[in-house]
């Protein structure tokens, strides 16, 4: 049975071999950035359950392994929701026939749409518990929602891919779900007309909380966009239901476009959810794909300037989440990586064959400075380099 | 008194050359060392405890910010970074060995982008600065903490800044995009930029919140954000703290979240009332100040839906603000808080601590029990929503003895808080203030785990090394390096 004590003593014998550790939940993402070489796999999935949630107080507490659908019924059945919206990505990077958990999430930094206006999974963790590469359990932050006693560790876990330590528990700030969700869709702009009219919305005082444009091919692999000809641009309220109709009133009056449709909260729910898990990308067998993260206005240079080599996408987060696919060498991904520098943004290999990911950057190299405090602030957690070597950068 | 590190005296013996060297790397005045002119610097918002530093530097830009740090991570001197200097935690305290980085003259908004929702802005410009950049054109910073017609954008980052609307809008780190920052050894470093969510460990979220100890902050790219159509505030008024707290919990429950919830109770009732003439009701025990935002008929529903929910608690009185007018007069009353308990009390300490929200009704019939041991007055002010107490406490700094009762009271708070499940500080930071409380929170390998952290971006601790971290006596345990 896993316990927080039997990691600590699975790290302790690592460390005292010296045979580094596989880190994982239940390995739903393991096939993102670099491939980790490791004797043995510790996983947290034997850990599991909610500790504590008090909707009163937006918190609930749950250990590491507790599969996140575990998560999300016991907030939907009071009423409320995960914030940063993570999306299940199992069907896109390849199905366990596992759940991914919520040390998964966290420990990987996955947001959904929602993220554009209300935060990322790092904006809502308000609690951890970690076990670190010197075999020692350690807390930041704690179960209350605001929270500045000494430097935050919350936020160094979050996004570390199990490098700095093993995530044992975690405590998320959670919110009331809507009443409603409305859509509307302008149909048939171009990304740069899209972008344009999501900016817009964003910059409008309706609390806009889902911004995506999708290419005539994308919004054509969307089931709930089945009466949209040529390209999407999908703009999300989730509010009261007056405030749905109001709002989406309001936004459809400002863009005043031909074709303007709108969405109800069932087809919405539906859309949103497609878009995501990234569903509206189209991924063929042995593609590799990416995430790009760029100021929004800048996402269409990014489609554009990849469509040559073969790579399609869409785009988030108002225009600044490109998601990518194509064909899986290096020449393709060094073009990626040149797109998203151009743009001023930064990328994600999110899948790809061992044979690619494991010689190229996954993430951009940091400038010398930052590098080498990476690499103290790595010993400084994990002074014996067993977990999840090698999983974001190159030796370390 | 809290005590400070020794100076060290080989700094002190080269105090002429140092400050020689300094004021060649800046511009004519941008070096301060007559005893006189470094008066204003020996304190911040937490005037109890003062110490005149070694000098005092001005820089203008990031790399006259690097050469200083060149220069004293070179001749092994320490610095305090500062920015307005409101800390209410003592966090630019400085020390009698060391070089003051104040940031005020780097003060200009360098950039604003309204399709990306982003501003870039110096260290120095003001909270309420980045606001009135924007605010012609509908757009406003969302963290509002009280002081932040004074307080410096570069502070709000170390400090991680939150304020009465961030149960809706989230805190300083909650709202930043990037960072141009300064390491000790002189390197600038770009952290984030104007996207969302850069790969690789979360500097940007680590920075945020480390009090001067990790690096200097020179400019912030900080999300902007389009003003909502309209906001309106209420007032409800109880004959108890148990029952607004019950209010409170029924609010929450409800799904409406408000853009603020505040609480106070009736001592800070009174305070603010004598002072704002805000029309706050003198019989309450407890009060919430509740804000929605949207247009007039969303705010209508709301408040409508918020007054049917504060009926059930047999409310003394209930107001919704019919004008901006009447929203101002009772937003001035919170705001004007602080100024107002110093007008009825010679001095005060200002706690921060946060709780457990149904933790609320025994929190303060706690501290009014501990009011009454101490025999010093408490008004509490409460930012409801996200559970973040602020009691202050009543003393006179001109009496030694009751200045000590008000410390070892609020010491006696934060334990009380850290006892039901809360933590030491929820917005003002640890600084020296809360420094030997620590412990209460934190086991002993936990904080070294976190001065290895501060290690490894400053292995001499050089950047404002007495703040945050209780003391190590020497030679009791090793100052811990990185690995």
């Amino acid at each position: 049975m896993t316990t927080e004590d039997s990691i600590v003593a699975a790290v302790a014998e690592a460390v005292r071999t010296r045979e580094p550790l596989l880190v994982q939940g239940n390995g739903t993402k393991a096939g993102m950035l670099r491939p980790v070489q490791a004797a043995r796999t510790l996983s947290t999935a034997g850990l599991s359950g909610v500790n504590l949630y008090a909707p009163k107080e937006l918190i609930i507490s749950a250990a590491s392994g507790t599969p996140l659908p575990d998560i999300e019924n016991a907030l939907a059945a009071a009423g409320q929701h995960l914030i940063a919206e993570p999306p299940d990505l199992s069907d896109l990077l390849g199905a366990t026939g596992k759940p991914q958990t919520l040390g998964g999430v966290v420990a990987t930094n996955l947001s959904g749409p929602r993220r554009v206006a209300w935060g990322a999974m790092r904006d809502h963790v308000m609690g951890v518990r970690a076990v670190t590469g010197r075999a020692e359990i350690i807390r930041s932050g704690g179960r209350v929602l605001k929270n500045v006693t000494g430097l935050d560790l919350c936020k160094l876990f979050t996004g570390s891919h199990g490098t700095l330590g093993i995530i044992t528990e975690i405590t998320l700030k959670v919110l009331p779900a809507p009443e409603a969700t409305g859509t509307l869709i302008l149909q048939g702009l171009d990304a740069a007309a899209g972008v344009a009219a999501l900016s817009a919305a964003l910059g409008s005082p309706f609390g806009v909380s889902g911004a995506a444009w999708l290419p005539p091919e994308a919004a054509a692999r969307v089931p709930g966009l089945g009466g949209i000809a040529g390209s999407a641009t999908l703009i999300r309220i989730e509010e009261f239901a007056p405030s749905v109709i109001y709002r989406i009133g309001r936004l459809k009056d400002q863009f005043a476009a031909a074709g303007a449709v709108t969405l109800d909260t069932n087809a919405s729910l539906a859309v949103w959810k497609d878009v995501r898990d990234a569903r509206p990308l189209a991924v063929g067998p042995g593609d590799a794909v990416w995430r790009v993260s760029t100021r929004p206005s800048s996402g269409p240079s990014v489609l554009n300037a990849l469509r040559p080599a073969g790579v399609v996408g869409f785009l988030d987060w108002g225009g600044g989440l490109a998601w990518l696919a194509g064909p899986a060498d290096t020449a393709t991904h060094a073009a990626v990586e040149a797109a998203a520098r151009a743009a001023g943004g930064v990328w994600t290999l999110m899948l790809a064959p061992d044979s690619l990911r494991s010689i190229v950057r996954v993430v951009p190299d940091e400038p010398a400075a930052l590098a080498r405090i990476t690499r103290e602030v790595k010993a400084a957690m994990d002074p014996s380099g067993i977990l999840n070597p090698g999983r974001l950068y190159a030796g370390l | 008194m809290i005590r400070q590190p020794d100076p060290k005296p080989d700094v002190m013996a080269r105090r002429d050359s140092i400050v020689a060297g300094l004021r060649a790397l800046l511009p004519e005045t941008g070096l301060i060392a007559e005893p006189l002119r470094l008066k204003p610097y020996e304190t911040d918002g937490l005037s109890a405890y003062r110490q005149v530093p070694l000098a005092v530097a001005l820089p203008e830009t990031t790399e006259q910010v690097a050469a200083v740090l060149r220069y004293c991570h070179r001749n092994g001197v320490r610095v305090v970074p500062r920015g307005a200097g409101t800390s209410l935690s003592g966090g630019a305290l400085p020390m009698e060995d060391a070089v003051v980085v104040g940031m005020m003259r780097m003060n200009q908004v360098l950039d604003i982008n309204y399709p990306d929702r982003c501003a870039v802005v110096q260290a120095g410009v003001t909270n309420i600065g980045i606001t009135n950049a924007v605010s012609a054109d509908g757009f406003f910073y969302a963290p509002d903490p009280s002081s932040q017609l004074a307080c410096m954008i570069g502070g709000n980052v170390n400090m991680n800044s939150g304020g009465a609307h961030c149960l809706k809008y989230g805190v300083t780190a909650n709202n930043l995009l990037g960072l141009k920052i300064v390491t000790i050894n002189g390197e600038i470093i770009d952290i984030g930029g104007a996207h969302l969510d850069a790969a690789g460990y979360d500097w940007l979220g680590l920075l945020t919140g480390s009090e001067g100890m990790l690096a200097i902050v020179t400019e912030i790219t900080v999300r902007i954000l389009r003003s909502p159509e309209g906001a309106r505030a209420m007032l409800a008024a109880f004959s108890s703290n148990e029952i607004a707290g019950g209010a409170v919990d029924a609010i929450i429950s409800s799904g409406i979240i408000p853009v603020a919830l505040e609480f106070m109770d009736r001592p800070a009732i009174h305070a603010c009332e004598a002072f704002a003439h805000a029309g706050y009701p003198l019989d309450a025990e407890a009060m919430l100040i509740i804000e929605v935002e949207g247009s007039v008929e969303e705010q209508d529903r709301l408040l409508g839906q918020l007054s049917a929910i504060c009926q059930k608690f047999d409310p003394i009185s209930l107001k919704i603000s019919q004008s901006p007018e009447e929203s101002a007069a009772i937003w001035k009353g919170r705001k004007g808080a602080f100024g107002a308990v110093g007008r009825i009390s010679p001095d005060y300490l200002c706690m921060d601590g946060t709780i457990p929200t149904s933790q609320l009704p025994l929190v303060l019939r706690r501290i009014q029990e501990m009011s009454d041991s101490y025999g010093l007055k408490v008004a509490n002010i409460f930012h409801a929503g996200d559970g973040n107490l602020h009691p202050l406490i009543m003393f006179d700094a001109n009496d030694e003895a009751s200045f000590h009762a008000a410390e070892e009271f609020g010491a006696d708070i934060l334990r009380l808080c850290v006892e039901v499940g809360g933590c030491l500080t929820g917005e003002h930071g640890v600084g020296i203030e809360k420094r030997d409380l620590m412990p209460v929170q934190f086991h002993a390998h936990e904080l070294q785990q976190q001065r290895r952290l501060k290690s490894a971006f400053d292995p001499d601790w050089l950047l404002n090394p007495s703040k945050v971290f209780p003391l190590l006596e020497p030679g009791a345990i090793e100052l811990p390096q990185a690995a």
